[in-house]
């Protein structure tokens, strides 16, 4: 007697179809995948909340020539934003989209990483800021353009000639501040001495992060350090600035534990929304 | 700051087999800089496809208070406009 098999279900036709990829039609809602959301709102947040920040320059940076330059760059993080929250929206399914994320969301649910929450403090400390968070960013758009979900793999790929400008200019700023007067190397070590502490959240992996690398859906942080080292040490080199010394890393922003600097820009960015839910323009 | 950098005349090409127009000026420490801070200044609505900038210092010009003998002769030369010629329709930019 021939031993048994097990009674084919429905559903077990259904997977084997999904596996095959053969008549499985993938539904147009996306299903609710709490790691996905998650992973979007870090990805959203941080060029939200950086933009927000640069756009704080607008009317008062040392020049016409920069006000402009800062406000270009914040406007294509703004750009980002809206696109990875109005898609972390659909991913979740529950009606909110990229400005109800935006704006009516707390503290506590933002997923930025501490680094771009820091206030702008002089020109060098927020070119500082730029440069660390650009390079870092570049080289993971460059990862996330290959990434299975095609729609992340859209984003990043429009994003990342921004994000190369964005880099590029930053340590062009690097470059001449450290190398200028010596007031400007000063403020200029003093600024990459003041984030230098933000530097390891950008690469740090969680398990809902790794999950997703194993997806193929994100990139894996701590590849990325290398080319990140390298890059910031050949640039400093240029500007003849000493490379910070590590000081203890501060971390928290994925999880939620903000500084308190956070809170102020939010507060600033979300009351004219929250106060005229209504209001358009 | 902008008081100690020089001044750089931009000139920008606004699509591929157009000349450089002249589109104004920037502020910038170096000319590296200069072009950067013209493509955020001049090209942030797709404006061009390639910049110039050059020191305004290098430019020479020519002399206002000569413009009378520089220009007015041309006035009176109406033949030299090229429009006795028929011009075919495929020639584009003249």
């Amino acid at each position: 007697m021939s031993p048994s098999l097990p009674i084919i279900q429905p559903e077990d036709e259904a997977k084997a179809d999904r596996v095959q990829g053969g008549s499985y039609h993938a539904p147009e809602a996306v299903e609710w995948h709490p790691a996905l959301f998650d992973y979007l709102l870090r990805l959203g947040d941080d060029s939200l909340i950086l933009g927000q920040r640069l756009t704080e320059w607008c009317g008062h940076a040392p020049a016409l020539e920069i006000d402009l330059s800062l406000a270009n760059i914040g406007l294509d993080l703004i750009g980002q934003a809206t696109f990875f929250l109005n898609l972390a929206g659909e991913v979740e399914n529950a009606g909110r989209d990229g400005d109800k994320l935006a704006f009516h969301r707390d503290v506590l649910a933002f997923r930025n990483c501490l680094l771009v929450e820091q206030p702008n403090g002089d020109f060098a400390q927020t070119i500082a800021r730029q440069f660390l968070f650009s390079t870092c960013q570049l080289a993971l758009f460059q990862g996330l353009v290959g990434s299975n979900e095609p729609r992340i793999a859209e984003i990043a790929a429009k994003a990342v000639k921004e994000v190369r400008y964005h880099a590029e200019l930053s340590a062009e700023w690097v470059i001449r501040l450290g190398d200028g007067t010596d007031e400007s190397r000063q403020r200029m070590i003093d600024g990459l001495d003041w984030f230098w502490r933000f530097v390891d959240e950008m690469f740090e992996m969680d398990e809902l992060e790794a999950d997703l690398v194993a997806a193929g859906i994100a990139v894996d942080r701590t590849q990325l350090r290398c080319g990140f080292d390298i890059r910031v040490q050949q640039v400093l080199r240029e500007a003849t600035l000493p490379l910070p010394e590590y000081p203890r890393a501060i971390r928290g922003g994925r999880t939620g534990h903000h500084s308190e600097h956070l809170g102020h820009l939010l507060a600033t960015m979300q009351f004219l929304p929250r106060t005229y839910p209504d209001a358009v323009w | 700051m902008s008081h100690d950098w020089p001044l750089w005349e931009v000139f920008i090409r606004s699509r591929g087999g157009l000349g450089h127009k002249h589109v104004g000026s920037v502020h910038a420490p170096d000319s590296e800089l200069a072009v950067r801070h013209a493509r955020d200044v001049y090209t942030r609505r797709l404006e061009g496809v390639s910049i110039w900038v050059v020191r305004s210092s290098d430019i020479v010009a020519s002399d206002p208070e000569q413009a009378g003998p520089m220009f007015e002769p041309a006035e009176s030369k109406v033949y030299r406009h090229p429009t006795f010629y028929d011009i075919p329709d495929i020639v584009k930019h003249i």
